[in-house]
C-alpha cells in the first residue's frame, strides 16, 4: 500500500491549505456559530472562483476524485463552515447522476459556482430512520405536481435555492415503491421556513408545504423511484463529504489550551500524564478515523460505490469523538463548562461547543443504529431483524 | 496512493494463508498449549522461507518489505501459529543490520529472537519467544548485544500459551555501543510494533467470522441469534475496528519501509498529519490491541457460555489478542511515549 497523496493530490491539498490561511478569518468562524449558519456564500464563491470546487461534485467532472476528500477533509479539519457546502455538493452529484439535461443546466451549472444553496428534505416529524415511510404528497395535476407536507431538519432550507425533496406520490403500494425525488425551487409559492434552534450553535429548520405547485421538469429521477435516487445520495453523503475527522479541530484547541493552563496539581496541564495519555488516544482515532475516511474515498475514486465503507467510518469516528469530548470536558473541570464569550472559558469555549454539538453527530445523516443495522445485514450477511 | 494490496502480496496472502491453515491452525495453537510452539509446523515454515524472507538479499534474504511481511503476520495471527516468526523476522533484520546474521538464522534452522525490555543486572525479562529461540538480541546500557546461550525450551506459564521466557545475557557479544545501538534497537523494536500490530489485525479478523458464524448457526427463541438487533449491533462496530487497525499498521509499514523517521516524516498533530514511522509503529500495536480485544471479547461474549468452554477456539483467540499486545507494556503507557512524540513539535495556530 502507498500513503502518500499523489503529487497532483499533494499540490490541490496545498492549495486548499493556501486558501484557507487567506480567506478563512476569525470573523468568519465567529459568525458561523454567532449565527447558527455553518455556511458561507461569500467563502464558498471564492473557493469556487479560485477552481477548488472544480472536483468537489462527486461523479462529476475530470479531476482526481481523491480531490474530493481532501477538500471536505480539509475544511472539516480547519473548522471552517462547510455544511452547506457539502450538502450543495452532494445534490449537485445526485443531479449528476439521475438528472435532466434542463436540471443539469439550471441547476448544476449554478451549484458549481459556490453561490446557490441546496438543502435536503427527506425525514419528517412522525419519520426520520424510517424515512420511506414520509408521508408529504406530491400529486400530479397535468404537468404540474401539487406538494403538501412538512419536513423536518431541513438544515440550510434558509439559505437555499433548492431543496431536493422526497415525497409520496402512492400511497396504495409498499412504502419504498411509492416515492419520487423532486428538486424543488425555495421560491416556490407555498413554502415555508421555520427555524429550529439547537442546543449547540447550528440552526436547523421545519419546512411546511401548503399546495406548492412545480412543474414536472423538477421531477428528479422516476415517478416512484425516489428510493434509488435516495440510494445514489446516502452512498455520496457517508464518509468521505466530512463528518468523520471531527476530533482534529477539538485536539488541537485542547492542545492550545493544555499549553498555558494551569493543573490543580501544580505545573500545565499538558504535562498531566492522564491528559497526555488522552490526547495520544484521540490522536490514533483521528488517524483511524482519517483512513477509514480515506478509504471511502478510494473506492469511490477506483470505481466503487463505498456505502457501507462510510458507514464504518462514520461508526467509528463519531463514538470517538463523543469519547475524547466527554475525556477533555472532564479533565477541563469548571473552565470546560465556559462558553465562547465568557473570558476565562477552557479552550476559548471549544470545549464546551464540542460538548454541545457532538451528541447530534451520531444522529445526523443516518444514526449509528441505522448504520450498525446496515453492516450487521450487509457486510456481515446477519439476517434482516426489521 | 494505492490502498489494495500488490499483485505479489495477493499471492504471498494466499500461500500463507493455506500454509497457516493447513499446518498451523488453531487446532496446531491448542495442542501446542502451554508452550506456544510448534516445532515441526516451524520445520515446515523453513521450506516457505520465511524466516528469512524479510532479511536483505545481501544477507542471503528474500529483500521483502516490512509491508510484505505485514501481510504474512495478519495471516499468522488469523490462524494463531504457534510460531515465533514475527520475533524471528525482527530479530534476523536487526542482526543483518549490524552485520551479524548467521546462514543457520537467514534459513530459521536456528531462532533468534528480540528482547523487548533492556536488561536488568544480565537478565532480560519476559522475552517473547525466549523459551524456544537460541539466540537473543538484547540492549543492554549502551550496548546492543547477542546472547547465543540456547533456547531454555520451558516456557513461563502465562495467559496467552506464549513461547515466554527470562534470558540471561552472560557471555553476549556486543554487536554495537553507544547511540546507534540505541537507535538500531528503537527501529527493530518500532518494526515489532508494527508486525505484531499487522498479527493482531489478523486475529480480529478470524474473532469476527466465529462471532457472526455462531450468530448465524445458533438458534434461541426460534431463530438464529444473529437475527436479534442487540447481538448485530455488538458485532456491527468491529468490521470497522478491523479494517482500521490493519489500515494503520499497513500505514505503519509503509513509513518504515519508506525510512520516515523524525528528519523527514510528518508529526502534525493539528491537522492529523502524521507519517514518522515511530508515531504510527506505537499507535499502530496500540489501536490493533484495542481493536482485538474488543473483537475477541464480543465475540467471545455472542457464544454464550460455549465461549468460556475450552472446546471451542474462540477462546484461544480471546487469550492471545491480549497477551500478543500486553507482552510489550501497558497501552496507557504507549499512549504516554506516543504523546512525547506528538507533542514534541511545535504547536501548529490553533
Amino acid at each position: 500500500m502507498d500513503f502518500s497523496l499523489s503529487p497532483g493530490a499533494a499540490d490541490f491539498r496545498d492549495e486548499v491549505r493556501a486558501f484557507l490561511d487567506a480567506h478563512l478569518t476569525d470573523e468568519i468562524i465567529a459568525t458561523m456559530h454567532r449565527t447558527g449558519t455553518f455556511n458561507d456564500k461569500g467563502f464558498n464563491g471564492a473557493l469556487a472562483d479560485s477552481g477548488l470546487l472544480a472536483g468537489a461534485v462527486p461523479g462529476y467532472g475530470d479531476r482526481d476524485p481523491i480531490e474530493l476528500y481532501v477538500l471536505f477533509n480539509e475544511l472539516e479539519k480547519a473548522g471552517a463552515p462547510y455544511d452547506g457546502l457539502a450538502v450543495t455538493m452532494l445534490v449537485a452529484g445526485v443531479i449528476n447522476a439521475v438528472g435532466t439535461d434542463f436540471q443539469r443546466e439550471h441547476v448544476l451549472a449554478k451549484l458549481l459556482t459556490g453561490r446557490f444553496n441546496c438543502c435536503l428534505g427527506y425525514s419528517e416529524p412522525d419519520h426520520g430512520s424510517d424515512v420511506a415511510a414520509i408521508t408529504t404528497r406530491a400529486v400530479r395535476d397535468g404537468d404540474q405536481w401539487v406538494i403538501n407536507g412538512q419536513k423536518m431538519w431541513t438544515t440550510m432550507a434558509h439559505e437555499s435555492d433548492w431543496v431536493i425533496l422526497l415525497t409520496r406520490t402512492d400511497p396504495d403500494v409498499p412504502k419504498h415503491k411509492g416515492l419520487t425525488m423532486f428538486l424543488v425551487p425555495m421560491d416556490t409559492p407555498g413554502i415555508e421556513v421555520q427555524p429550529v434552534p439547537t442546543m449547540a450553535t447550528e440552526r436547523t429548520n421545519a419546512t411546511f408545504y401548503d399546495e406548492a405547485r412545480i412543474g414536472d421538469e423538477w421531477r428528479l429521477g422516476e415517478v416512484n423511484g425516489g428510493w434509488s435516487v435516495m440510494g445514489v445520495a446516502l452512498a455520496f453523503e457517508r464518509g468521505v463529504m466530512g463528518g468523520t475527522n471531527p476530533a482534529v479541530p477539538l485536539l488541537r484547541h485542547v492542545r492550545a489550551w493544555a499549553g498555558g493552563a494551569p493543573s490543580p496539581d501544580g505545573g500545565l496541564m499538558i504535562d498531566d500524564p492522564l491528559l497526555r495519555e488522552r490526547i495520544a488516544r484521540t490522536a490514533i482515532a483521528n488517524q483511524v478515523s482519517q483512513l477509514l475516511t480515506l478509504r471511502a474515498a478510494w473506492i469511490a475514486a477506483t470505481g466503487g460505490l463505498p456505502g457501507l465503507e462510510g458507514s464504518m467510518a462514520k461508526l467509528y469516528a463519531t463514538d470517538r469523538y463523543q469519547q475524547a469530548v466527554g475525556w477533555f470536558q472532564q479533565m477541563a473541570g469548571a473552565d470546560g463548562l465556559l462558553d465562547f464569550d465568557t473570558d476565562g472559558a477552557a479552550a476559548d469555549g471549544w470545549i464546551d461547543y464540542d460538548a454541545r454539538h457532538s451528541p447530534v453527530t451520531t444522529i445526523y445523516g443516518g444514526t449509528t443504529e441505522i448504520n450498525r443495522n446496515n453492516v450487521a445485514e450487509r457486510h456481515l450477511g446477519l439476517p434482516r431483524a426489521r | 496512493m494505492d490502498l489494495a494490496l500488490t499483485a505479489d502480496q495477493e499471492t504471498l496472502r494466499e500461500v500463507f494463508a493455506d500454509f497457516f491453515a493447513s499446518e498451523a491452525g488453531p487446532d496446531r495453537a491448542r495442542a501446542a498449549e502451554p508452550s506456544g510452539f510448534d516445532s515441526r509446523s516451524w520445520e515446515r515454515l523453513l521450506e516457505t522461507g520465511a524466516p528469512g524472507m524479510g532479511l536483505p538479499e545481501s544477507a542471503g534474504g528474500g529483500g521483502a518489505s516490512l509491508g510484505d511481511l505485514g501481510v504474512v503476520a495478519e495471516e499468522l495471527g488469523a490462524a494463531i501459529a504457534p510460531l515465533p516468526l514475527v520475533e524471528h523476522a525482527v530479530a534476523g533484520r536487526l542482526l543483518a543490520a549490524t552485520g551479524a546474521c548467521s546462514e543457520p538464522v537467514a534459513e530459521g534452522s536456528d531462532i533468534a529472537t528480540l528482547a523487548l525490555r533492556p536488561a536488568r543486572d544480565g537478565i532480560c525479562h519476559l522475552v517473547p519467544a525466549g523459551a524456544v529461540a537460541r539466540h537473543v538480541v538484547a540492549l543492554d546500557g549502551d550496548r546492543l548485544v547477542l546472547s547465543s546461550s540456547g533456547a531454555p525450551g520451558v516456557a513461563l506459564g502465562n495467559h496467552g500459551c506464549l513461547p515466554l521466557a527470562h534470558r540471561s545475557i552472560d557471555g553476549a557479544t556486543v554487536l554495537l555501543e553507544g547511540p546507534g545501538a540505541h537507535a538500531a534497537f528503537d527501529r527493530a523494536l518500532d518494526e515489532w510494533r508494527t508486525l505484531t500490530a499487522a498479527a493482531l489485525v489478523g486475529i480480529g479478523r478470524t474473532a469476527l467470522d466465529l462471532g457472526v458464524e455462531y450468530a448465524k448457526e445458533r438458534h434461541q427463541f426460534g431463530k438464529p441469534i444473529g437475527a436479534f438487533q442487540a447481538v448485530q449491533h455488538l458485532l456491527a462496530d468491529l468490521p470497522g475496528l478491523v479494517d482500521g487497525a490493519r489500515l494503520l499498521s499497513a500505514k505503519a509499514a509503509w513509513a518504515g519501509d519508506s525510512d520516515l523517521d523524525s528528519s523527514n516524516g510528518v508529526i502534525d498533530l493539528g491537522s492529523n498529519d502524521i507519517t514518522d514511522f515511530a508515531t504510527l509503529a506505537g499507535m499502530a500495536l496500540v489501536f490493533a490491541g484495542e481493536a482485538a480485544a474488543t473483537t475477541t471479547d464480543r465475540s467471545l461474549h455472542v457464544h454464550g457460555g460455549y465461549g468460556f468452554a475450552e472446546e471451542y477456539d474462540i477462546q484461544l483467540f480471546y487469550r492471545r489478542a491480549r497477551a500478543w499486545a500486553l507482552v510489550l507494556d501497558d497501552p496507557a503507557r504507549e499512549c504516554r511515549r506516543i504523546a512525547d512524540l506528538l507533542l514534541a513539535t511545535s504547536e501548529d495556530a490553533a
